[in-house]
């Protein structure tokens, strides 16, 4: 097979979402073909995983520029699965979107934004190149803030405001640190920096430069001190497209953390310690900031801060454990963050509310949707044989193994304790008042007014994210393989290197 | 050359600093964009200042004629320009409605998102 199923995926969200953009205004067509591009996308993301499982990391060079000059996507197999979780959720939202986004907003391109976002998700993913990377990061925050401003309610501006300026601002600390790489390196090809940094002479130089970029990728992954946008604007947006934000927004942060960090800088030293301590506060802040909301939504939105935390402390590790345990967490969390936002949707429209004092009786009246949402909850909990569970072993054992001072370790170590604790208390805070408690108000709820069709369009993509969360868990020994795979790839970046097709001296 | 160009860089990151951190949205874009264009001069000034021929080899040579010019950072530059105009023209749209739907500059009104 040809190298160009690299960009299969990212090519069909853009033909979807230029489709859509020519046939504006007409919400019905909209719907149908977004549904079906997503079916299409994740089939060609599911042969990609397949070439790139069987056969190794594929390059593909853009005009057929020779690597260093041109711009290189490569899929190797953390790219690849992150595409096929990518399109997954993206599945799930669009399925979800077709009734819970409401037709106003459909009509003024809901969805072709929502494609272009998709096809930017998966662009970063394959990007091979830092400045590739930034131009599919720009292209990110561009359709994430139109699709955060759509429908211009007061709060929908307010979070817009603080979502803009921190990602903008984040963009352009990249950009410098680009800036600054590029004058040392003479490159920016990833596979030719990985090379070429090792080598250099002014490693203090090249030491400046990974905090800069992690400052940067930072802020889009929501770390410690610089997460403050994401608790203010995700809530805002409708919940199908704040489902798609926290499953795969600060994700990409991340991603782009792990691959900077494995294949041009190393995480040792100072670096490590700013990482793993990052890693800490990030768990600490999220899991109290969760603890403290009184609404599901934001809640939730500072779960996901914590739980960036675990992938972060798995990349400070720096050690087989550490990176498997990181991307397996990080495969759990797409799509366990995208459901509870799902889920949150629905818990919204069947009690009219999103304050947890307001909410209850869902197990009363709709008791085998409770038992559908419990997959999920469970799940992020991390209650074994969930897929929540089976990532933290690994993180575990990478803490106990890794070589780092025994005082950082055990305070990771306490960490992620108190995050898995955390998260359990709130969970079960928001099981026991939205879920179990009783309500006198019965079933008339926005829920039960919905057609069959419209129902039907919200827990068909809760059921779907539930089987993969389910799929997660229970093919552990798979998922265990393949993310020990990805590690030790991502450690030794040789066959990356030699894919792109950098001839190292 | 270099060294100036180092010191209108710096200026324009403090400049741009300065206003961000400022109360007032207006300014905010404006520290906004002070701030990409000091990026963009230091892409400029990464790629290294030389006085030379283009980047394209002469009629029947093999190799490029020294000194010659990085055409990278320019096309970097360039890039940059565009995405960040973009970028601007969303922020001032998104300010405009700020203050149609607020009747306020000020940034610190903006702060129903962040009560529990």
């Amino acid at each position: 097979m040809s190298s160009s199923i690299v960009i299969a995926p990212i090519l069909i969200q853009a033909f979807v979402a230029i489709l859509l953009m020519f046939t504006w205004q007409r919400s019905r067509f909209h719907r149908v073909f977004s549904v079906l591009g997503n079916i299409l996308s994740l089939t060609l993301g599911l042969v990609l995983f397949h070439e790139v499982y069987y056969n190794g990391a594929i390059a593909f060079q853009a005009g057929s520029w020779v690597a260093p000059y041109g711009i290189t996507f490569v899929a190797d197999l953390f790219s690849a699965s992150l595409i096929v979780l990518s399109q997954i959720a993206g599945l799930a939202v669009s399925i979800y979107t077709t009734t819970a986004v409401i037709g106003q907003r459909q009509r003024f391109g809901y969805f072709a934004i929502f494609h272009f976002l998709l096809m930017g998700l998966g662009g970063a993913f394959i990007a091979g190149d830092l400045f590739n990377l930034y131009v599919w990061f720009e292209l990110i925050i561009i359709c994430s803030f139109v699709l955060l401003t759509l429908g211009g309610k007061r709060i929908q501006i307010e979070g817009a405001v603080k979502y803009f300026t921190l990602n903008m601002l984040a963009s352009m600390i990249f950009l410098t640190a680009i800036a600054l790489l590029y004058g040392a390196t003479g490159t920016l090809n990833l596979a030719e920096l990985s090379v070429i940094v090792p080598k250099l002479e002014n490693q203090n130089y090249i030491q400046l430069v990974a905090v800069i970029f992690f400052t940067g990728f930072g802020i889009k992954a929501g770390v410690f001190p610089l997460y403050f946008w994401l608790p203010a604007s995700y809530h805002a947006p409708p919940i199908a497209i704040s489902a798609i934000f926290a499953g795969l927004l600060t994700k990409v942060g991340v991603y782009a953390l792990i691959r900077v960090f494995t294949l041009v800088f190393v995480v040792q030293g100072f670096n490590q310690q700013l990482i793993l301590w990052t890693a800490v506060f990030t768990i600490i802040s999220g899991g109290l900031g969760a603890l403290a909301q009184k609404d599901i939504i934001k809640a939730f939105s500072y779960l996901i801060i914590c739980h960036i935390g675990f992938m972060i402390a798995g990349l400070g590790f720096h050690s087989q454990d550490g990176l498997a345990g990181a991307i397996y967490y990080m495969s759990h969390d797409i799509i366990a963050k995208t459901s509870i936002f799902l889920i949150g949707g629905m818990l919204i429209k069947m009690t009219k509310s999103s304050q947890l004092s307001q909410m209850g009786g869902i197990l009363n009246n709709y008791p085998r949707y409770a038992f559908l949402f419990a997959i999920t909850f469970f799940s992020l909990v991390g209650i074994p044989p969930l897929s929540g569970f089976w990532p933290k072993i690994y993180l575990f054992r990478a803490a106990f193994l890794s070589g780092c001072n025994d005082g950082t370790r055990f305070v990771v170590i306490g960490g992620l304790i108190f995050a898995t604790f955390i998260t359990l208390v709130v969970m079960f805070r928001i099981w026991n008042q939205a879920i179990a408690s009783k309500s006198e108000e019965g079933a008339h709820d926005d829920f039960a007014g919905l057609s069959k069709s419209q129902k039907s369009s919200m827990w068909l993509p809760v059921v779907l994210l539930s089987f993969v969360v389910l799929a997660l868990g229970f093919g552990a020994e798979f998922l265990g393989q393949i993310t020990q795979r990805i590690a030790s790839e991502l450690l030794d970046p040789a066959a990356y290197i030699r894919a792109v097709g950098i001839i190292v001296e | 050359m270099e060294l100036v160009l180092a010191i209108i860089v710096g200026f324009l990151y403090a400049a741009g600093i300065y206003l961000i951190l400022r109360r007032s949205l207006v300014k905010l874009i404006i520290g906004l964009v002070l701030l990409g264009n000091g990026i963009n001069l230091l892409i400029f000034l990464m790629g290294g200042l030389k006085r030379g021929n283009p980047p394209i080899i002469d009629a029947g040579k093999n190799t490029l004629t020294d000194p010659n010019i990085d055409p990278v950072p320019q096309a970097l530059i360039l890039t940059a320009i565009v995405i960040s105009f973009g970028l601007q023209s969303f922020a001032i749209v998104l300010i405009k409605r700020v203050y149609k739907t607020l009747h306020t500059d000020d940034l610190d009104a903006l702060n129903t998102t962040d009560k529990i």
